[in-house]
């Protein structure tokens, strides 16, 4: 895999060099390789702890981040992809399927980026268009149809915005979801992997449980486009990524998360697996969690969780 | 040379709506016109039917029967949860914008009656930061459709809007869940709700309620839209068509179900109101 890092992680990988170095090396001595792991591991704790918001955007945005089909071949049994909107088209930013996770049936829907130039492209960079939105919501409708429970991976900078995404009507696509997904009568569980880019990602978001990995964002808008907007001046987006309150333990103070999901040292990319089996395990409690609830407790919960968004006073004067 | 800019000190046109003075220019045509015109054609030219912004007390007075309404949640008020400042704090534009508009908030929810019948009619307030979407204008239209609800009166709401308020974060956007899951149970309670989109309704607003009727009409010409023209031509690197994201545009891909002109939205509006009522038989 080619490796495009990041400048604050130049000694990080380096170490993760080594390690793999002795790692395969039949004679290496076992105690020293202890020692680069926890040397790595405690440089990567004391980097990350410090993170500014643009730093934390640019590994929600790392290149070998695990992406949507990373989790489900690490996560999920008998992926079968399902395509196409039955209206216009199939959208390979967004990927739907049934699965079963720990042996349960589940229909798995995320976005997907690509990782060498060709899939990007034919990902379009992760930002889906209304077909792919439309063929989310009748796979959920499935799942409804057939009480099984709905698991959602966030990870897009953003719903498409080209001319033949507003013909076919982006906003209808992404308006529909959300009331429709506030109404299925079965458990949704939502984890943010990556970028949760503004409505392109709420409209697979409206879940029972929506938990966020601790260096994915969720922004209402992205931090270059707010720069550009607000500050006439796109270099300013590591001030934007600053303001705009987008990284997860932010998120989880305003309420707008359930969870923040703790990545491996190093960030999710430094360990896929173990990042991986933390967001499993989040899955696995949430189900079982959400599955003792009636559909009809499951909605009121739901509707209450969102209903509570929002801050607001009731000044006469400020 | 054009002999009313001597005479009369013209205003600038601007996209606020009909300027002060005797005499008004004309947006779109540039013609010269009475003002009192204008206003009798409900702020459309008289030459070009060009729609003048309204503001969302305009709207009001203009729809519901004799103007008369009653205001709900008027004292709600934003709380700078961010603490955010861009060039300006977002307080003091906040500050800026309670002055100027003499309102809270960049929604107005009214109660009235059309043509007889009730009605909870919302409507944004452009020239309150652009209408942009933050927790109050969420709480608002939630709190107007919830009701609706619980009063089993039909829903109008009036979009005019930049979308999602970006200095307040993720929060606005949660907004348009939290507003779309208040539309769920309007939509399962088969209570009616008419959309109705002004220029420009984009973003957020678009990609929640505004998309979310029964029945989703717009005024002619209105620029609608999810992304607005700027991004889409940055992405694409392409100039736009002529007439794109217009309400025209809208309508023959199929995404509008009417495009209503200003002087007809309110018998339009009745027309519908009237067709939704419950028959006798149900009653
Ligand atoms: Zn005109």
């Amino acid at each position: 895999m080619a490796f495009e890092g990041l400048d604050f992680e130049e000694a990080l990988v380096a170490l993760r060099k080594e390690i793999a170095a002795a790692r395969s090396s039949p004679d290496s001595d076992p105690d020293h390789l202890q020692r680069l792991v926890d040397q790595h591991d405690a440089l990567a704790r004391e980097l990350f702890s410090r993170l500014t918001a643009w730093q934390v955007t640019q590994v929600a945005r790392h290149a070998n981040r695990p992406y949507t089909l990373d989790y489900i071949s690490m996560l999920f049994e008998d992926f079968s992809e399902i395509h196409g909107d039955r209206s216009f088209g199939d959208d390979p930013a967004l990927v739907c399927g049934t699965a079963l996770f720990r042996g349960q049936p589940v229909v798995v829907i995320g976005h997907q980026k690509g990782r060498d130039m060709k899939q990007r492209i034919y990902r379009n960079f992760g930002q889906p268009k209304p077909e792919g939105y439309r063929k989310a919501l009748r796979v959920m409708k499935m799942a409804e149809k057939f009480a099984r429970p709905i698991i959602c991976l966030i990870d897009t900078p953003g719903a498409y915005p080209g001319i033949d995404a507003e013909e076919r009507g982006q906003a209808e696509a992404i308006a529909r979801n959300l009331r429709e997904m506030s109404a299925m009568r079965v458990p949704i569980v939502v984890v943010v992997t990556g970028e949760g880019g503004s409505g392109g990602a709420l409209a697979i978001g409206v879940g029972d449980r929506v938990m966020i990995l601790q260096n994915a964002i969720y922004s209402v808008i992205s931090p270059e486009g707010c720069a550009a907007i607000l500050w006439k001046d796109a270099r300013m987006a590591e001030t934007a990524a600053e303001k705009l309150g987008l990284t997860a333990s932010k998120l989880l103070a305003l309420g707008l998360v359930d969870a923040v999901l703790p990545e491996p040292p190093g960030g999710a990319h430094a360990d896929p697996q173990a990042a991986a089996e933390t967001v499993g395990a989040s899955i696995a409690k949430s189900l079982s969690e959400l599955q003792r609830l009636t559909p009809a407790k499951l909605l009121d919960q739901r509707y209450e969780k969102f209903r509570r968004m929002g801050v607001f006073t009731l000044a006469a004067e400020s | 040379m054009d002999w009313s800019k001597k005479r009369t000190p013209l205003q600038a046109p601007d996209k606020k709506g009909v300027p002060e003075g005797l005499w008004v220019r004309c947006n779109n045509c540039r013609e010269a016109l009475f003002r009192k015109q204008v206003v009798e054609n409900m702020n459309c030219c008289p030459k070009c039917q060009y729609h003048f912004r309204l503001t969302a007390k305009e709207r009001i007075e203009m729809l519901l029967d004799d103007g008369v309404f009653e205001e709900y949640d008027a004292d709600l008020t934003p709380a700078d949860p961010l603490n955010f400042t861009d060039l300006k704090p977002y307080a003091s534009r906040l500050k800026a914008a309670y002055a100027s508009t003499g309102l809270r908030e960049a929604f107005i929810t009214s109660r009235g009656t059309m043509g007889g019948i009730p009605v909870v009619l919302g409507v944004m307030e452009y020239n309150f930061i652009g209408g942009s979407m933050g927790s109050v204008v969420g709480e608002k239209v939630t709190r107007a459709i919830e009701m609706s609800l619980t009063e089993k009166i039909p829903l109008i709401l009036i979009s005019c809007s930049g979308g999602a308020r970006m200095m307040e974060g993720a929060l606005s956007l949660m907004q348009m869940a939290k507003i779309s899951a208040a539309l769920a149970r309007l939509h399962a309670e088969a209570i009616p709700y008419i959309s109705v989109l002004t220029d420009p309704t984009t973003g957020g607003v678009t990609a929640s309620f505004a998309m979310l009727g029964d029945l989703n009409i717009a005024e002619p010409k209105a620029l609608i839209g999810f992304a607005g023209p700027r991004v889409i031509e940055q992405t694409i690197r392409k100039k736009l068509p002529d007439g794109f994201q217009r309400s025209e545009f809208l309508l023959e891909h199929g995404m509008l179900d009417a495009l209503v002109p200003r002087p007809q939205m309110r018998e339009y509006l009745i027309r519908s109101l009237r067709w939704f009522r419950p028959t006798e038989s149900k009653v």
